[in-house]
């Protein structure tokens, strides 16, 4: 546990990409076996089920300190990270214990069906036998999401530098359906000789920003546009008679879009698709809201299902008759691609539509008719170039569509997390309605780490209640927010929901009296609802 | 005796302000750092080592007159005596009795004593007016021992890759510390300005300090490798470049959060406080006996409601104090 705490402390501490490199290739040649595989499944998402939760862990610390309630919140709110803030609070441990991490892995999953006076019991435990680095981060593999900043590309490099396997390889021989209390790394790497598990996916093709005129791409014709989608990207596999659907997470979500269902007859045999998971009805992808209905629900209603109807809008085939083409270029793929959905024959089955066009400047102007047709922008993919592997600049760009943007004044402030603890940074904005403000949108991105410490110290001397994680402000600081969507709500208290907010700047020059109104932003609901 | 005003704390009956931060006829300061000690003043009244630190920081022309500890000075009936505080040099609580009441004022304070400032002497008082700059349980300092072997640890791992060691610390108090405990690994300190400057005005008094070398445009470049240098918080980052190769360490007890250590960008944070940690606050204000306390900047409110939950009657105070300390660490 000693090395694993020593890894995520020299990880989280360093803003050198190399040096997170070193860490971890030194960690993958030299902890013991089990623990390099944990170490993979918890830095690349795959955390075990919860064992115990939030609030026992939260409960257990106040028995054990002996502080009231309001003041662990307290701290909680100023450290901003449950782990930390009780691996901070704990008494210094008095029957210190050196495990590895999974044996604390494993006793932590054997816990599932263990009654609560027995978690109690071994978590009052562990915490006596571990220093406070450990039992950071063991209570970090309790809660979860390691946030140290160590990228899927990162581990994937890491790990192609100690067992020697381009990173390409092993990008794909590390994803999709493993446990790791059954495979170890080993089998994870030898898995491509000796034949992988049907479900598994292939790394996503992820695009940059264009951040340049598109005259700089070169001439037209070597370049197929798309409209980018606000759905979610996944993957559709039909292999050995089974369909699996994953997400860009890589989450397995099969069960939860039963449309698709209908896919595993009528899809051939050794198929993958690339592409949008969207709701769509009458030819036309609806807004995200409702995609949003059906996101993180187990089971799904009838009601859900007629209203929110998905569809998988293609737009790349990766695999087809079980061998994998993504080495042959866009052109071909889309080729294959078009007559498989011919094929198949399904109204949950679309092609993402390729958008004609001769000139970059009849793009443009078509560009900007994106919102009409719920989307928010254009994808530019280079018709020669091949599918790779994670964000590479070069063969596929994103080109979206400035954001809406209103001027808003902060209500609200609430302390961040992570690296942002102890600091203002979480903030609600409201505009105006006759006399009242009516808060509208939390924006919590935008400001530079300048801007945040300013802001910071206004509302730590502009505040109007002391208690609790939520400050109200005097609202005089005006703010533009930046917004790409916006649909009707019920649940907010201003009629309105935002998709993606931020803040595009701190408007210093503009008096609260010039803020924007409510009826500015229903105006803008009537034009842009889907 | 005191009572809260928009210039600062004031004691009608001897009509002073103790650490005000608009100008005023007299002023009573606690020790020199900027967010206490604050130009414009008449009259400056403080102990004696914090004199030269004040006209150093305020103007060789001020008007400021020394005292010792424990020696009592009367303002028309108000019998005012300073205390070691162990903050800095020179730092001092204030005491001030009339009539058999007796209020103090803490400034800033820490238990430990750091080899340099006078320790610490809890005084007994009626009132008492603390700081809580640390008040939250979070904050729990380890001995120093264990946290300059600590950077001792990260000196050495340095020179090993060859690196110069650049360690944040504030110009005044925390500085001298830090050198005073790792004087040991290194002949001479580099310093920044601001740190010559106090040293200078430090030795001159006086103090035997570890020998240092102000880096100067002129400093050649293989005056840096495996040196330990230090800087304060608010040196740029531009002027560190000539030291390259080096690592950069922080010294604050911000640095106990993870997530502050990591917005800094640096390489390494070492939890070094010249303040009370939460056990030492509240063992501060145990030892006083006051009925009554004033609880200044820091997490003021959430402090003053745990003694209050003590049984200790207590009540926030807003002050203009503590903007340094906050300021240094979220503007670097």
């Amino acid at each position: 546990m000693q090395q694993f705490a020593k890894l995520v402390q020299v990880i989280s501490n360093s803003t050198k990409t190399n040096e997170k490199l070193a860490a971890l290739s030194e960690y993958f040649a030299t902890a013991p076996g089990h623990d390099k595989t944990w170490v993979l499944a918890l830095f690349t998402g795959r955390r075990p089920k919860r064992t115990v939760n939030t609030t026992q862990l939260k409960n257990w610390c106040i028995q054990q300190t002996g502080l009231p309630e309001w003041l662990f919140d307290e701290s909680y709110h100023t450290v901003g990270d449950l782990g930390e803030t009780i691996a901070l609070l704990l008494p210094p441990p008095t029957d210190r214990k050196a495990a590895p991490l999974h044996y604390w892995m494993e006793q932590l999953l054997q816990l599932d069906k263990a009654d609560e006076p027995t978690k109690e019991q071994f978590i009052k435990h562990a915490w006596n036998s571990l220093d406070e680095s450990e039992r950071f981060v063991f209570n970090k593999l309790i809660t979860g999401g390691f946030r140290i900043g160590v990228s899927q590309k990162m581990m994937v490099n890491a790990m192609a530098k100690t067992w020697d396997i381009p990173p390409a390889t092993l990008s794909h021989m590390i994803i999709g359906n493993w446990d790791p209390r059954e495979a170890t790394i080993e089998d994870l790497l030898h898995l491509h000789t000796t034949g992988a598990d049907a479900s598994r996916p292939y790394p996503f093709y992820l695009a940059y920003p264009l951040e340049t005129a598109p005259e700089e791409l070169g001439p037209p014709e070597e370049w197929q546009a798309e409209w980018k989608w606000d759905g979610i990207r996944g993957q559709i596999i039909k292999r050995e008679g089974k369909l699996f659907v994953w997400s860009r997470g890589e989450e397995l979500i099969t069960e939860k879009f039963p449309e698709y269902q209908p896919l595993t007859n009528a899809l051939p045999d050794g198929v993958v698709l690339d592409g949008e998971i969207l709701t769509y009805a009458n030819n036309t992808p609806l807004p995200f809201q409702t995609l949003q209905t059906r996101i993180g629900r187990k089971t799904i209603t009838k009601k859900q299902l007629q209203e929110a109807p998905v569809a998988f809008l293609a737009y790349d085939l990766l695999e087809w008759e079980s061998a994998d083409i993504r080495d042959y270029p866009l052109s071909q793929r889309r080729a294959l691609l078009e007559s498989i959905v011919q094929q198949v024959q399904q109204p949950m089955l679309q092609l993402s539509p390729v958008i004609t066009f001769q000139e970059w400047q009849q793009l443009a102007a078509l560009r900007d008719e994106a919102r009409a047709h719920v989307s928010e922008g254009v994808m530019l993919k280079k018709l020669a170039a091949s599918y790779q592997v994670g964000r590479k600049r070069g063969d596929w760009w994103k080109w979206k569509i400035d954001p809406f943007t209103v001027d808003a004044v902060m209500l609200y402030a609430q302390k961040g997390h992570g690296r942002r603890s102890n600091l203002y940074t979480d903030y609600t904005f409201a505009v105006r309605d006759g006399d009242n403000l009516v808060p509208f949108a939390k924006a919590y991105s935008g400001l530079t780490d300048k801007e945040i410490a300013e802001v910071d110290s206004w509302i730590k001397r502009h505040s109007l209640e002391k208690f609790g994680p939520v400050r109200t402000v005097e609202p005089l600081q005006v703010f533009e927010i930046a917004f790409e969507g916006i649909a009707a709500s019920n649940r907010h208290k201003s009629g309105i929901a935002l998709r993606f907010p931020r803040i595009a700047r701190w408007r210093k020059d503009k008096p609260v009296a010039e803020i924007n109104t409510l009826d500015d932003l229903k105006k803008l609901l009537a034009l842009h609802q889907g | 005796m005191i009572t809260f005003t928009n210039s600062g704390l004031y004691c009608a009956a001897g009509d002073f302000y103790i650490d005000p931060w608009k100008p005023v006829t007299r002023a009573v300061i606690t020790h020199a750092h900027s967010d206490h000690a604050r130009l414009g003043s008449r009259y400056y009244l403080c102990e004696n080592a914090t004199v030269p630190l004040l006209q150093l920081r305020l103007g060789q022309d001020i008007n400021v007159q020394g005292i010792a500890y424990n020696e009592a000075i009367y303002f028309n009936g108000v019998k005012v005596t300073l205390h070691p505080a162990g903050h800095i040099i020179g730092s001092a609580q204030i005491r001030l009795e009339k009539d058999g009441e007796v209020w103090v004022v803490s400034g800033d304070y820490k238990l430990e004593n750091d080899g340099l400032s006078s320790p610490f002497e809890p005084v007994k008082c009626h009132t008492f007016i603390t700081e809580s700059t640390f008040g939250l349980p979070i904050y729990r300092w380890a001995p120093q021992e264990e946290i300059f072997s600590g950077i001792g640890q990260w000196v050495d791992d340095n020179r090993q890759s060859g690196k110069a060691s650049v360690l944040l610390a504030y110009s005044l108090g925390k500085a001298q510390r830090v050198m005073q405990h790792l004087q040991h690994k290194t002949e001479k300190f580099l310093v920044h300005g601001a740190i010559a400057n106090t040293h200078e005005a430090l030795v001159h008094n006086g103090w035997k300090l570890p020998p240092i070398e102000h880096i100067t445009p002129d400093t050649p470049k293989s005056a840096f490798p495996n040196s330990i240098i230090i800087a304060p918080p608010s040196a740029d980052v531009s002027w560190m470049k000539k030291f390259s190769p080096y690592a950069l360490g922080i010294c604050s007890g911000w640095m106990t959060v993870r997530g502050n250590m990591r917005r800094q960008n640096a390489d390494a944070g070492f939890a070094l406080s010249d303040h009370a940690d939460w056990p030492g606050l509240l063992s501060a204000v145990k030892a006083t006996g006051a009925e009554k306390v004033y609880v200044t900047h820091g997490f003021s409110s959430v402090f003053a409601r745990y003694l209050h939950e003590q049984g200790i009657a207590a009540e926030e105070v807003v002050t203009a104090y503590g903007e340094e300390e906050n300021g240094n660490i979220v503007n670097n």
